[in-house]
Order: structure tokens, then sequence, then C-alpha cells
């Protein structure tokens, strides 16, 4: 560990200023204090043209501005169709549905391990008959829905599109995005089912079959968020990223996607922590780094096959619990770097999410943080107001730089695949998680209210409390119970067998076959126990 | 200064986000305890098993998807109905202030939150296992 300032502790923090802060990134670059002219500096191509560094479009927010995405989910499908409705009333412009627990690890409520679960982190969705509630009154055709599922990413999928078919709106018309990306479940998020090749295979028939059926709808968001959530650096959140998506794109070669076709509907998830220069840099250096290597490795010169879109989360760890309405100032840093950095979609955490579910209010608060640097700070009004600043341009560079080191690494350890079967990306990413930790505990990483500038009684702050209702797990399970009583069990049966049969030929597309069981109202558990007997379970490298 | 000391962290539920459990094992383990790692996703009939089979001092539960109110609970009993009704348990996670005491209520000898620093966490492990 680094060295460290000994700071004067006393009671639950520390006393006095932090007085000079290090002079380099969260990642340990070094920072400079006053950049000059660099004579050997390229003119940066304009916004909307290779490699993108300035961003994907020409006229960046002007032609559009980035969604408003709030993550939202609890409950029953009742409880959540009703968030949701009230979410669009205040001019949220897409939605972004939280499953549950069970429902992304793929066990039905009924499920022993499900039962304390249950409508806990989002909306449990067992069945088709509960997605159906879910978006009962909101027009699919109209609203782009984003889902947070990794795990069961192809089923829920395969859901949506059989709730489309069921409301009558054309699969053409569908947007939104599933995560559908398993390889970080595996290094950082844990709702991994399968073992990381049937794993591989199910994603890319999800590509496959998405890029057929609804080709405005993203068929995966490769998210480094979550990595660096659980305590990567900025930088190795970008290179870990950027190589789980190389990965997709080989999986998708080897099985004979289009990938030039297929790359236009890859999206990226980042996070945005609190050191505001080397976010927005992160995200322009992303953008530079794909293009080129799509371009570079795969050959790829379709300008629309090269354009990183990502959306992106202000908030989760960089959010505490003590002083907890400190966050809303976060966020709002946060936001203005996702904005200067160039999202296509943003979702503001809520102040309380460090400690609870949001409630309506903190909800509400998130999205006007959003809504307040959209329409008030003006920040937005120009495309990449940023570029060409000695300094970005400069830290631009070095994050590229350095994500290419990370992506270095992983190739000389043997891959992706290799590195997160052996566990050796999860053991990078404890041991930062460590380092992370030690930094705030010594009082060298200043987080306010936390461990610089407490206060007596600050414990009682915490407001209004979110309380779910007790009585969801067993609604929950009742309709569970009903729906498998009038079902047609013959139909079901014959739809999971025709799963199975798909399952073990590799060659065959299983997304067509979910979306039958999907309507012959199977269910995830049952799903994913047919699937399991073909594919069996990822077994997680536990050492330390 | 946790010398000799067997210390169980276990995952249970469905919760997948595993680093503050790995952040506390880690820890642990460099102040000299003898760390186990469960893993994801283990049932609290399994995390006691592993508990008595390996003759644990302490199980440290990590639950961050706010079943821990329940999963404390079926922890315990699994405990007892195996015999080992003394053990000492402790929760982590992401836990709202209010549930503090209802946990200490149902048998968790300490609750960890983010905020605490690993220097406390450790102390606060170490009185409990004197």
């Amino acid at each position: 560990m680094s060295e460290e300032k000994q700071f004067k502790r006393e009671g639950g923090g520390f006393v006095g200023n932090p007085l000079i802060p290090k002079p380099t990134t969260s990642s340990g670059l070094e920072v400079p204090k006053v950049l000059e002219q660099q004579d050997n500096r390229d003119e940066a191509p304009l916004p909307g043209e290779y490699p993108f560094t300035r961003g994907i479009f020409a006229d960046g927010y002007r032609g559009r501005l980035w969604t408003f995405r709030q993550y939202s989910g609890f409950g029953s499908a009742e409880d959540t169709n009703k968030r949701f409705k009230w979410l669009l009333d205040q001019g949220q412009t897409g939605l972004s549905v939280a499953l549950d627990l069970p429902t992304q690890c793929g066990y039905d409520p009924v499920h022993p391990v499900a039962e304390p679960e249950v409508g806990k982190v989002g909306v449990s969705i067992s069945n088709l008959s509960e997605m159906e509630v879910l978006f009962d009154g909101i027009d699919l055709s109209n609203i782009s829905t984003s889902f947070t599922i990794n795990g069961t990413a192809a089923i829920i999928y395969a859901m949506y599109l059989a709730c489309a078919d069921k409301l009558g709106v054309p699969r053409a018309k569908l947007t939104g995005t599933i995560q559908n990306d398993i390889l970080k479940e595996y290094v950082a998020r844990g709702t991994w089912i399968f073992p990381v090749k049937p794993s591989m295979r199910l994603t890319s028939d999800v590509l496959i079959y998405a890029g057929e059926q609804s080709p405005r709808f993203n068929a995966i968001s490769v998210a480094g968020a979550h990595v660096r959530d659980a305590g990567s650096t900025a930088v190795e959140e970008l290179g870990y990223t950027l190589a789980n998506g190389l990965a997709y794109v080989e999986e998708l070669k080897q099985r004979g996607g289009d990938i030039e076709k297929l790359a236009q509907r890859l999206s990226f998830f980042f996070y945005v922590h609190m050191d505001f220069f080397e976010e927005i840099c992160k995200f322009r250096a992303a953008r530079r780094l794909w293009a080129k290597l799509l371009k570079d490795r795969y050959g790829i010169t379709n300008e629309k096959s090269l354009r990183l879109r990502f959306g992106v989360v202000c908030g989760g760890s960089s959010l505490v619990a003590p002083q907890p309405q400190n966050n809303i100032v976060r966020v709002a840093v946060e936001t203005m770097a996702a904005v200067l950095g160039g999202a296509q979609s943003i979702f503001t955490c809520a102040y309380d999410e460090a400690f609870q579910i949001p409630t309506e209010r903190s909800a509400e608060i998130a999205l006007r943080t959003q809504q307040i640097i959209a329409f008030e700070s003006g920040i937005s009004k120009t495309v990449d107001p940023l570029g060409g600043s000695h300094y970005v341009e400069d830290l631009t560079d070095k994050m590229e730089a350095e994500a290419l080191k990370v992506l270095d690494e992983i190739d000389e350890y043997g891959g992706v695949i290799k590195a997160i079967e052996e566990g050796y990306i999860q053991g990078k990413i404890a041991t930062r998680a460590l380092e992370r930790k030690k930094k705030i505990d010594s009082g060298e990483t200043v987080v306010v209210g936390q461990n610089w500038f407490r206060r007596e009684n600050q414990e009682n702050e915490h407001g209004e409390t979110f309380s779910l209702d007790p009585d969801t797990a067993s609604r929950v399970t009742e309709k569970y119970h009903a729906l498998k009583s009038k079902r047609d069990d013959a139909l079901v049966t014959e739809s999971l067998q025709r799963l199975q049969q798909a399952a073990i030929t590799d060659s065959e597309n299983v997304m067509p076959f979910l979306v039958d069981c999907c309507h012959a109202y199977a269910t995830v558990g049952e799903m994913v126990e047919t699937l399991t007997e073909v594919w069996g379970e990822f077994e997680e490298p536990l050492g330390l | 200064m946790l010398k000799n000391k067997r210390i169980l962290v276990a995952k249970p539920g469905l919760d997948g986000h595993d680093s503050g459990a790995k952040v506390i094992a880690l820890a642990l383990r460099d102040a000299g305890a003898d760390v186990i790692y469960t893993g994801l996703r283990k049932t609290p009939d399994y995390i006691a098993r592993i508990a008595i089979d390996e003759d644990v001092d302490a199980v440290g539960l990590s639950i961050l998807s706010g079943s821990h109110v329940a999963l404390l609970q079926q922890t315990r009993d699994s405990l007892r109905e195996m015999g080992a009704e003394d053990m000492v348990v402790f929760v982590g996670g992401t836990i709202p202030p209010q549930d503090v005491d209802t946990l200490k209520k149902g048998g968790a000898a300490a609750v960890f939150t983010s905020d605490m620093t690993i220097d406390d966490t450790l102390e606060e492990v170490r009185s409990l296992l004197v």
C-alpha cells in the first residue's frame, strides 16, 4: 500500500482539514500543475468523426438529449407498474427495470432460496403473465425499456418479445437494452448460472436473434459499472470492459455472425465516480479506443459499427450513508461529468441508495438532478465543450494508453475467459477494493461526512424510510400458483423439451425456443432448470 | 491480533455483491486469522454445516440485498438445529440504521456497515472472540 499521511482521528472521523489533495487521479495517474500547448498534438477530428473522441454524433445533444433512465423496480409487477407510470408522469424518458434476485438467478419465487429475496432488490417476474402486468397501460412501441438482467437475459428478452406479440406491438418497433453481459457477472456482480462457454453461446444467440427480430433493440450492454463498484480503478474499468466487449465480438465471429452489423447493436454501460476530469476523459478514451480496436483488429470500416454508445450510472459506491443528503451533490457532479463525456443515457442514483431502496421522494430528487443539468445548466448546448483543453486531451491520451495496458495484460494471461475461469480478474478486483478501503480509512481519500467532517449526532439523519409490503412474497406466490393451475401443461412440457433439444445442438439458436416457452407460460425457473440439465452450472473460483 | 482464530465469511441468499465479503476476508487474514470464504449463494444450512465441520470461532454473514433479517434468522436456526447455538455470528452489508437493533436482537453479535473502518471492524471482531 502507498505511503499514508498520518491524520489525527478523533471519535468517528478525522479532525482538521485534509489540506492538499494528492496530485494524482483516482487511478493514480499524475496530474500536472498546468499544461502548456503541446506542439505534437494532431488536430482532433470533429464530433461524429472517427475515432469519435469528441462524440459519436456531429450534433451532440442538440440533436437529441440523453435518455433519463432511472433504475426502478421492487415488490410485485403491480407495485412496479405503478412506480413506472409515476416516473413517466414526472418526465422520465426511458424505463429501466430492476428485477429481483430470484428472477436474476433463475429461481421461481416458490423455491426455498428465493423466498427471503422475492421483490427485494427489484420486481419479481417469473413468467409472461407477470410481464403483462408490469407493462400494463404502457406503450412499448413508444418507450425504450432497459433490463438489468444477465444470467437469465435470454429468457427475459424472449419474454419481452412474447409480451410485445401479445400486445400487438411489432417486434421491430421495440427499443431499449438488455444488459446481457455475463462476463462481468463472473467478475463482479454474481448472477451467473451456467459455465462461461455455454453462457457465451447463449449471449451470441441473443445477439444474432435480436439482430433479426428487433434491430432497434440493444441486445447487450457491456458493463464496467459493476467492476468499478466492486473496487477496480477507472483505468481498469475501461480496460476490463473493452476486453469483455472484444470477447463478445470474437464469440460472434466464431459463430458466424455478421460482426459489422452486430457491432451496431453493442452498447456499453459505465460508472461515473467523483474524479471529475478522469471520468470525462475515460469516456472520451473509451470511444476512441473501441473504434480503433474494432477497426484494427477486425477490419471493420463502417463508421456506424465503430461508434461506442454508452449509458452511465451516477452514484453507486461513491454514495455513503453518513450525512446522506451530501449524496445529492455527488450525483450532480457525476452527472455533469457524464454529460461532458457524452453519455447516451444517464441513471442518477437516489441519495438514500447507500442504505435502502429509494423512496418516491428521493427518486424524484435524483431525476430532478438530471433535469436541472439538462435544462438549466446549459452545459449540453455545445458539443464536447472540453475538446481541445490541454489537460483534457492529455488525460484522454493517458487513459487510453493505460487501458490498453490492461487489455494487453489480459491477452498475456491467455484471454478474458481463462482469466475469469481461474479467478485472476476477481482476485485483482478484491485486492483493489481493499486498497480503496484502506485509503478511506487512513484519510488519504476524502469522503466528506464519512471520514472527514463528521458531526455529532449525524447518525440520525437518514430521513424517510422505505418499507416494502411484508406480504409481497405471499402475493407473488399466490399468483404463481394460480398461473400454474390454469396454463396448458402439455404445451409447457412440449416447449421445454424442444428447448432442451436446441440447447444440446450447438449449432441451433435457442432463442425462438425460449420465446415459445414464454408464450406457453413456462416459468423462468423451469427454463433455467431445462438448460442447466444440459449445460451444468458455473463453479466459482474461491481463492482469495 | 486474530492469530489462531478461524472465521467463516459467508454469502447467504442470492446477493452477488461479494466485494465487501472479500475485503473483510482479506483484512481478517492479514490480521492473522484463518479465513474460509464460502463463495456466493449459499443456503443457511450449508453455511451452518461448514461452520461446524471447519470448527470455526465465528461466522460473518455478508448481505446487501435487504434480506438480512430473514437470512440471519435462518442461519441461527440452522446453527441451533445442528447444535451450535453459541456460535458467534456477525453481519455486514447494506443495513438500514433502523434494522441494526433488530439484527442484534436476532442474534447478531455485531453489525458492520461500509462506513466503519477496517481497524474498528477487526477490533470488534477480536473483542467478540476473546
